[in-house]
């Protein structure tokens, strides 16, 4: 009989550190069903029988955001067998918060009161038996960074646990509230499990949208308890959600009086203080934030990571494997297409994704340290006013800060973003920013078309900033983006010095979700772009080809370019040109060099900018780039994508959403554009790009049916995402 | 009647009221500010908005447009 221990606690409390100190290397990482909240599991070290269960960091059991909510549903469906409680003892009161919902219901508890060092080094003293009688569980000091308290905790919650022994609350609410519990306990009694009893009927006084809907009370019963409720509400004059959470604080300030002694009562600047008085400082903030965002950039884009993208690239994958793969195969005889798709098709396509694992690694470890430090909070603080305009987070300034270098990281730096909304809207947006490997593409249509001009490049960073600012106020109007906004009360954390062990497994999870998306999904579309690149039907009957063009995907490219004919490159060579790049950008420029009959060109193709030259127009050419900039990244973004989004319908509906965006940008640029040079009369086209201008302008301009808060909306959003178990 | 919103760096308030109802409210409450809670300004962010306050021990940052939810005196 295996035990089941939930860790519960609010962030910033060290929960992911006692996790770490207690499972060891015996975790599974996933997600909640569902959703994108992270979940993770391991097996106490030394008892393989016992299991621990981290749930998300939270300051509340409301029903309002998704973490409380899977929160709720696993302690309620799951019935875990007892709680660890952290509690960060240098932030006893608010902590404590979330501990008196915990022990309604009714599992056996035990509170972790952690950081007890640095409680010590300020010279505080925290009276365990006291706060343990308070609350009534068991309470332990720890200290999970030092390693200390951390086995004895999850030691007295495994004996709770074979115990068996329910929890009984203390009485936390004052007289009438009480009265009302226990009329409601009394008249929901038998429709709901005995523990969870005082859980339940303290969630209907608070009028709990996700329990009122879950137990479908009668209608006469639900009256009667709203008369209950109603009563108590006239003689305290407050509404019931606000009387419940008062009288906690109330209750824990009585409590903390009793249990704690501060050493220093009035404020004293702390270390952290003083750091926080220079780094979020009005005239210094921005500054400071420049300098580490560029220092991030620089180490992990510019030196050091690009020099493991140049290894991993070119002689890793360029040199000894493919060079050694062809020695090998030669040697056996091995068929060209077998050769032909382990060697360009695999290892071609993965080696692509994988090239940028040791620089994602390197980017990832800076941004766990930022995030371990207590930085990133200061980041959203410090970025907020900005991006929320656009419906971002202050946070979402990093992934597309990232995303400059390499979209794929860019995307994957989004998990710091911790409210889902913002999120998805900075996946959707970030890789609208002209990436490392989309520059051959503005290389090459600059130096075709403009001469080199400096304003090209310069003009495809603005194309992507106001593509981001321009999806970020239409997008923030959509019903799909109205309902689950947090509203922006964050809690600005102590800085401390990270803990490697924080820092490293955090790195390593997220560089390891990364390879093995491109073992299956980025695999199997190389070998699908492989295959129909490399096979056609020649006067020789169906074989591979020699020449691209006869290949399937020039005969598709060139069935489907009339598409691209509105844009003003509907021809196949563009087609394959726009298809190639969704392996990897940097490959476009290639891939239409030997549409052209050209079997090596330079970076950015100069050998073809004379037959592009003559077979487009300078505002066609403009047109391509934008599309290329805007449209579906890479597949190695696409996975990062898919990874981060977690849910199907929100990756397609993310392509979609950029495809769709740059082919309505493109159709305006050719078709305006066209029709001020002279090259275009008016016609379809112009019709069409006014009637998308106009749109897009509705869009921008209209007001937002949603609220900024929508209450009942979040709810239902969140409700179709996880369900409450019963 | 008197705001969070309005209030300067360095003043130290005790909460009156919070108006509005769902989740903002419950989030605002659920962080500590609750009826007689004083809150203390410590500083204005960069650009001018969030706010930073410590709030039961801790540094809380709010938007002034949430703020405004808050009555102090």
């Amino acid at each position: 009989m295996s035990v089941k221990i939930a860790l519960a606690g609010n962030p910033n409390s060290g929960k992911t550190t006692m996790f770490n100190d207690l499972t060891g290397s015996n975790q599974r990482v996933g997600n909640w069903p569902g959703v994108t909240v992270e979940k993770k599991e391991g097996r106490l070290k030394g008892r393989s029988d016992v299991i621990i269960q981290d749930l998300p960091g939270i300051y509340s059991l409301s029903p309002y955001t998704l973490e409380e909510v899977v929160a709720r549903s696993y302690l309620v469906g799951e019935k875990p067998d007892a709680i660890i409680n952290i509690v960060d003892g240098t932030n006893i009161e608010r902590n404590l918060y979330l501990t008196t919902q915990l022990i309604e219901l009714g599992i056996p508890t035990v509170v972790a009161v952690n950081m007890i060092d640095v409680v010590r080094k300020n010279g505080d003293v925290i009276d365990l038996k006291k706060l343990g009688s308070a609350l009534g569980c068991e309470v332990v000091a720890t200290s999970a960074l030092k390693g200390e308290g951390s086995k004895e905790a999850a030691a007295r919650a495994a004996a709770l646990a074979e115990e068996k022994r329910g929890l009984s609350a203390p009485s936390v609410f004052e007289g009438s509230v009480e009265h009302a519990i226990a009329h409601i306990e009394e008249s929901i009694e038998g429709l709901v499990e005995p523990r969870f009893l005082r859980w339940y009927a303290i969630k209907l006084f608070e009028r709990d949208g996700k329990v009122m809907e879950e137990l479908h009370l009668d209608r006469a019963l639900a009256d009667h308890i709203e008369e209950h409720i109603a009563d108590c509400e006239e003689e305290l004059d407050d509404d019931s959600e606000s009387i419940i959470t008062n009288q906690r604080y109330a209750y824990i300030a009585k409590v903390v009086s009793q249990a704690v002694k501060k050493k220093h009562t009035g404020r004293k600047m702390s270390v952290s203080d003083k750091i926080d008085r220079i780094v979020t400082n009005r005239i210094l903030a921005l500054p400071i934030f420049v300098a580490i965002m560029a220092g991030v950039y620089y180490i992990s884009i510019g030196s050091v990571g690009d020099w493991t993208v140049g290894f991993m690239n070119d002689t890793l994958f360029g040199e000894w494997i493919t060079g050694g793969l062809t020695a090998l195969f030669e040697g056996w005889n091995v068929a060209p297409w077998l050769s032909g798709l382990v060697i360009e098709g695999i290892v071609g396509g993965v080696g692509a994704v994988l090239g940028f694992v040791p620089q994602m690694l390197i980017l990832f470890l800076l941004l766990s340290i930022l995030e371990d430090v207590g930085y990133m909070a200061r980041v959203a603080f410090i970025m907020d006013r900005i991006f929320r305009k656009f419906g971002l987070s202050g946070k979402s300034f990093i992934p597309m800060l990232i995303g400059s270098g390499c979209g794929v990281p860019g995307v994957m730096a989004s998990r710091t973003i911790e409210n889902e909304r913002d999120r998805r809207m900075t996946i959707m947006t970030t890789c609208f920013i002209p990436c490392g490997a989309k520059l051959p593409i503005i290389g090459m249509i600059s130096g075709a078309f403009f001469d080199n001009a400096w304003w090209v490049a310069t003009s495809a960073y603005f194309v992507g900033v106001a593509a981001i600012i321009v999806s970020g106020i239409i997008l923030k109007k959509l019903r799909a983006f109205a309902g689950d906004a947090a509203p922006f009360v964050m809690e600005l954390p102590p800085y401390h010095s990270p803990a490697a062990s924080n820092v490293l497994r955090a790195t390593w999870e997220r560089g390891w979700s990364f390879i093995k998306r491109a073992g299956t999904l980025i695999l199997l579309s190389a070998v699908v772009i492989w295959f129909l690149q490399a096979f056609g039907v020649t006067s020789a009957g169906f074989g591979m080809v020699e020449d691209n063009n006869d290949s399937l995907l020039a005969a598709i490219g060139g069935a489907v370019a009339f598409i691209f004919a509105p844009l003003g490159f509907g021809i196949w060579q563009a087609t394959v040109g726009v298809v190639g790049g969704l392996v990897a950008k940097e490959n476009l420029v290639t891939i239409m060099a030997v549409c052209y009959g050209f079997a090596e060109v330079g970076e950015t193709g100069e050998e073809i900018w004379g037959i592009l030259n003559t077979t487009f127009t300078p505002i066609a050419g403009y047109s391509f780039m934008v599309f290329n900039l805007l449209c579906a990244p890479c597949f190695a973004a696409m996975g990062a994508i898919k990874r981060e989004m977690n849910s199907p319908k929100w990756t397609v509906g993310a392509i979609g959403y950029m495809c769709g965006f740059a082919y309505l940008v493109s159709l305006m640029i050719y078709q305006f554009g066209g029709l001020i040079t002279g090259e275009l009369s008016f016609g379809l086209g112009t019709v069409a790009a006014i009637v998308v201008l106009a749109g897009l302008l509705y869009m921008l301009l209209r007001k937002n049916r949603y609220s900024e808060y929508g209450g009942e909306l979040s709810v239902n959003a969140a409700k179709k995402d996880v369900k409450v178990n019963a | 009647m008197k705001t969070l919103k309005d209030a300067k760096v360095g003043q130290t308030l005790t909460v009156v009221r919070l108006n509005g109802t769902g989740p903002l409210k419950r989030r605002i409450m659920d962080m500590g500010i609750t009826k007689g809670t004083e809150v203390y300004i410590r500083k204005v962010a960069p650009l001018g908005d969030p706010i930073e306050t410590t709030v039961r021990g801790y540094e809380l940052s709010i938007r002034r447009a949430d703020a405004e939810m808050i009555e102090v005196e």
